[in-house]
């Protein structure tokens, strides 16, 4: 099974080719298609995962050989595909939460004509997001980044007809571009340094690399990490995204892509490794990133922007984790792991309530949901249980790990990292609570032509599914440590470090925060009466619910020079280069108008001419001028 | 008398010959305008012929009739042609090429 | 040497003909005058020890290539006159110009050399010729040769009238006829009248009406049509009648009742 793992890209992609290009005919069974695509792929990574489990942990390890890319003198790439438990992991969780969403898709989408289109593009992200995470090189997973940055803007401009959406679009994929570049430049300087692309190569001769280089490569990375997982201060197209439909928000959104960023830091943490100043900078964004979504969450009134700002909150957790090295490695792809689970469940959650509402995200309109929509009610609490960290949920067992890890070490760092993981829980309590409250609770601010149901079972029961992992995830994979355990081949043993606080302390403390923040969400949005309207924001508010002001900084400080820039250059080139070109021509053109007075048409002028530029010759001849 | 005087003959001939073909309008006409011109070259060219003392130019002459007769067939073919498209064989009137 | 009457005879026989280029109206005068100044310049050739050339001259030109000339102006119209006005502006001056200069600097360049004719000279007789064209410059010969050919069929190409449509077949042509209402046989013979069988007149229908179709449109379109009327009434007038009989019994006949009538 294990030789077989290329199925698993190759089945989706064919199934993609299919779906557009068999046309109208494949309408009727094409979504049927596209989910049977992603359940075989599934089914093909259980079991490999299945046969993975039967090998020593030493040689969990394995190589696809699938043929050789690029031959070219020094560069030699051969395409092939590295199953170890980490991709493995990816695997089953692009593959598990992905199959749930096809199907949750289905009816999802039933009435879009362009429904079998959909199915293409949900297809196509998991062969590339398979691709990414399966490859074996940079330049292969480079592949697979590019191809899920183009199922993310194909699937976020999917209704392109509104030119807002097509916009955000837009704005996803060039802002990933500034990412993307950073990957470049990084696959760039390990070449210059290791010759090579492959990851097996480059961590084999790691140690005999400059220091102040592997910074460099490591910054790059970020850079395109912080791109594709939407961390500061790349994060501002996240919001823009929720423009496409719920399942893909779930999807690429939520569980697999953005945490792409968080694969890459982890996949070259043998890198990270040998360079403290990279990983502070990752941990730094990550705290930031933690930070600056909690906040922006609290904000947001749009039901999936506020999940989107949590999102980037909660992958700054993983950022986090990911920039304190091998001690928080295992701990990042844990609650990579059960986030994908939860925060997929409540955005599918969210596209069920806004299914009932008739497709209105403003959750000051919604508001007492819990009867009509029972199922989707249970199930986004467990979601919202987990992603607070309430023991036993999921969240908890990842979440407080990280935090625990957060206050490991020496120096500042600990007190500055692990206390923005701790506030960035009290805020996640807080914008979670509100989210449910003011969707779920309080009293109904329906609009008029509202009348909420529950959704079909085809929408509910993926949601089940994702609700119970969300519920007992984090507690099945933590007893007894298996996850870490299983992640030790890759992510190396980490030693037990004390952190500066006690253990119980961090705990108690973070339960804390977490109570504190549910009971004000409770006062303020679950008790009391929420108005229809937003009241006159203060500050604070203000500059929450505008992303901190990101994108009119961006307009004005990267943007607008641009602009200038390339205006100028603009002009120079109209007054400059085409100025001497058309200059040329103009002056072309007037020599022949003068010219053309010669050619009159008249045979006999024309003789006239020869006669005399012959006299003239001769003349020129005889009196040797010529 | 010196042959040189044919070349001067030759020369005043040339210049009426190339004088009618700019002057004249009719077709027909400023080709035998031509014809002269060919002409007048023919009587320079056995004119230094005699000169010389070689006959080498007469055979110069001689290949200019050949080329001249070829020239003849084929112009007045096309002035045939041209007063077949257009009843005139004024050359005032093909101005197409006007630019 | 050459004897300056002679010189000055082939001049004035080759100059004052050629003017007529410039100035006569007629362009069969000027075909007729270059005539002349061809076989001036054949003079010309053979008092310059080219005889072989001078015959050549009077057969290509004056007996080919002019009379070539004359066929197309009776083609064209032979009696096309040229307007002597000029048309483009300034172009006579540049004309006179042109030439004159070329003329004046020609002269003064062939003034300016002094050139010693050679004492003796092989005489351009036809085998003297022929014995440098088939030696020396046998490729040109060769190449003229193919020239010519190519001339040749040249102007056929050029003079070639495509059929533009396929030709009509008879059937077709009276299919065309029948079909626009054309009396589908032949036009009656004209002057089928009883005792008349004249091309002029008329053949008369069953009723006696006379069928104009029958006669020849020429003669119509000429006035020389007769009618059967003036037949008939001829016919009447004893006076006028024509006899069936042979002409010496007609005679004999008339003879007899003129003799009846006294």
């Amino acid at each position: 099974m294990l030789d077989l793992t290329w199925l698993l890209i190759a089945v989706p992609l064919a199934s993609a080719f299919v779906l557009i290009l068999a046309g109208k005919r494949a309408d009727a069974w094409g979504h049927w298609m596209g989910v049977a695509a992603s359940a075989t792929a599934f089914v093909v990574g259980f079991g490999a995962f299945l046969q993975m489990l039967g090998l020593d942990a030493e040689s969990r390890e394995h190589a696809v050989h699938l043929f050789t890319w690029i031959s070219g003198g020094e560069l030699t790439v051969d395409a092939g595909l590295l199953v170890d438990p980490l991709s493995i992991s990816f695997v089953l969780l692009v593959t598990f939460v992905g199959t749930l969403i096809h199907i949750y898709s289905v009816a999802y989408m039933e009435h879009d004509p362009r429904r079998r289109i959909f199915f293409a593009y949900l297809n196509l992200f998991v062969a590339s997001m398979l691709l990414l995470v399966l490859a074996d090189s940079y330049l292969l997973l480079f592949v697979g980044w590019e191809g899920v940055g183009l199922a993310s803007y194909l699937l976020i401009g999917f209704w392109n007809h509104k030119p807002e959406y097509a916009t955000a679009a837009n704005k996803a994929f060039i802002v990933n571009r500034i990412g993307d570049i950073g990957l470049i430049i990084a696959m760039g300087l390990l070449f210059a340094n290791f010759g090579t692309l492959s990851f097996d190569e480059i961590f084999a001769e790691v140690g005999s690399v400059d220091t102040a280089q592997l910074t460099a490569i490591g910054l790059a990375l970020l850079v395109a990490a912080t791109g594709k997982s939407a961390q500061f201060p790349l994060q501002s197209w996240l919001g823009d995204a929720m423009a496409g439909p719920t399942p893909v928000s779930a999807l690429i959104h939520a569980a697999t892509m953005v945490t792409a960023g968080v694969y890459l830091i982890v996949r070259s943490g043998d890198i990270f490794a040998l360079t403290e100043t990279a990983r502070v900078v990752v941990a730094a964004v990550g705290a930031i990133t933690l930070i600056m979504g909690a906040i922006i969450g609290m904000a947001k009134d749009d039901i999936k922007k506020a999940l989107a700002a949590s999102t980037m909150s909660q992958i700054g957790y993983m950022m986090l984790a990911a920039g304190l090295g091998p001690i928080g490695y295992a701990f990042a792809i844990f609650h990579l792991v059960t986030h994908g689970f939860f925060k997929a469940g409540m955005f599918l959650g969210a596209g069920s309530v806004m299914h009932a509402m008739n497709d209105s995200v403003d959750m000051r309109r919604y508001g007492a949901l819990r009867t009509a929509m029972v199922v989707t009610w249970v199930t986004f609490g467990l979601g919202w249980l987990a992603i607070l960290g309430v023991p036993p949920f999921s969240g908890f067992w990842s979440k407080d790990k990280i935090i625990e890890a957060a206050f490991v070490g020496e120096g500042w760092q600990p007190w500055v990292f692990g206390l923005a993981a701790l506030i960035g829980a009290g805020l996640t309590a807080f914008y979670m609570s509100r989210l449910f409250f003011m969707t779920f609770h309080g009293k109904a601010r329906w609009t008029d032509d509202a009348h909420p149901h529950e959704s079909p079972w085809l929408m509910t029961g993926p949601m089940i599914v994702l609700s119970v992992g969300s519920a007992l995830l984090g507690w099945f994979l933590a007893s007894g440590d298996r996850f870490t355990t299983w992640l030790e081949p890759v992510t190396g043993h980490a030693e037990e470090h004390d952190p500066v606080l006690a253990v119980p302390v961090i705990m108690t403390l973070t339960l804390l925060l977490v109570a504190v923040g549910v009971v004000v969400a409770w006062l303020k949005y679950g008790r009391a009466d929420v108005p229809e309207e937003a009241p006159a924001p203060s500050l604070g508010v203000l500059v929450a619910s505008n992303d901190f002001y990101q994108d009119s900084f961006n307009r004005a400080v990267l943007q607008r020079p641009g602009t200038h820039l390339t205006r100028t250059l603009v002009y120079a080139d109209a007054a400059v280069v085409d100025g001497a070109v058309n200059g040329t021509g103009v002056g072309l053109l007037k020599l022949g108008e003068f010219l053309r007075k010669f050619q009159s048409g008249q045979v006999r002028r024309y003789s006239a001419l020869i006669l005399i530029a012959v006299a003239a010759l001769i003349a020129g001849v005889v009196l040797g001028v010529l | 008398m010196s042959p040189i005087a044919f070349v001067y003959l030759a020369t005043v001939l040339f210049g009426i010959g190339a004088a009618a073909v700019l002057t004249r309008r009719n077709a027909i006409i400023a080709f035998m305008g031509v014809e002269l011109m060919l002409n007048a070259a023919n009587l320079a060219l056995v004119a230094f012929s005699r000169i010389h003392g070689e006959i080498d130019g007469q055979v110069m002459a001689f290949f200019v009739m050949v080329v001249a007769a070829a020239e003849v067939v084929v112009g007045l073919a096309i002035i045939i042609a041209v007063f077949r498209a257009r009843q005139s064989i004024s050359l005032d009137e093909p101005a197409e090429l006007k630019g | 040497m050459i004897s300056p009457i002679l010189f000055w005879c082939v001049a004035f026989l080759t100059v004052v003909p050629a003017l007529s280029l410039l100035f006569a109206k007629k362009a069969v005068h000027i075909a007729m005058a270059i005539v002349a100044v061809m076989v001036g310049l054949a003079v010309a050739y053979v008092a310059l020890d080219a005889p072989f050339l001078g015959v050549v001259q009077i057969v290509v030109y004056t007996g080919a290539v002019m009379m070539l000339f004359l066929f197309v102006l009776m083609l064209v119209g032979v009696d096309q006159r040229e307007e002597m006005k000029e048309t483009l502006v300034g172009q006579r001056w540049i004309a006179l110009f042109g030439a004159g200069g070329l003329v004046a600097l020609l002269i003064s360049v062939i003034a300016d050399v002094t050139m010693e004719p050679a004492e003796d000279m092989t005489s351009g007789e036809p085998d003297a010729v022929a014995g440098l064209l088939f030696t020396d410059y046998v490729v040109i010969m060769e190449i003229l040769g193919a020239l010519l050919i190519t001339a040749a069929v040249g102007a056929l190409v050029l003079t070639h009238m495509p059929r533009l449509a396929p030709r009509r077949t008879q059937k077709e042509q009276q299919r065309d006829r029948v079909l626009a209402g054309a009396n589908p046989v032949n036009k009656p013979m004209p002057g089928v009248y009883a005792r008349h069988n004249a091309l002029d007149v008329p053949a008369l229908d069953p009723e006696g009406k006379p069928i104009e179709d029958s006669v020849s449109r020429v003669l119509e379109i000429r006035h020389q049509m007769d009618t059967a009327t003036s037949y008939r009434a001829d016919l009447n007038d004893p006076s006028k009648r024509v006899s069936d009989k042979p002409e010496h019994e007609a005679t004999a006949e008339t003879d007899s009742e003129k003799g009846e009538d006294k």
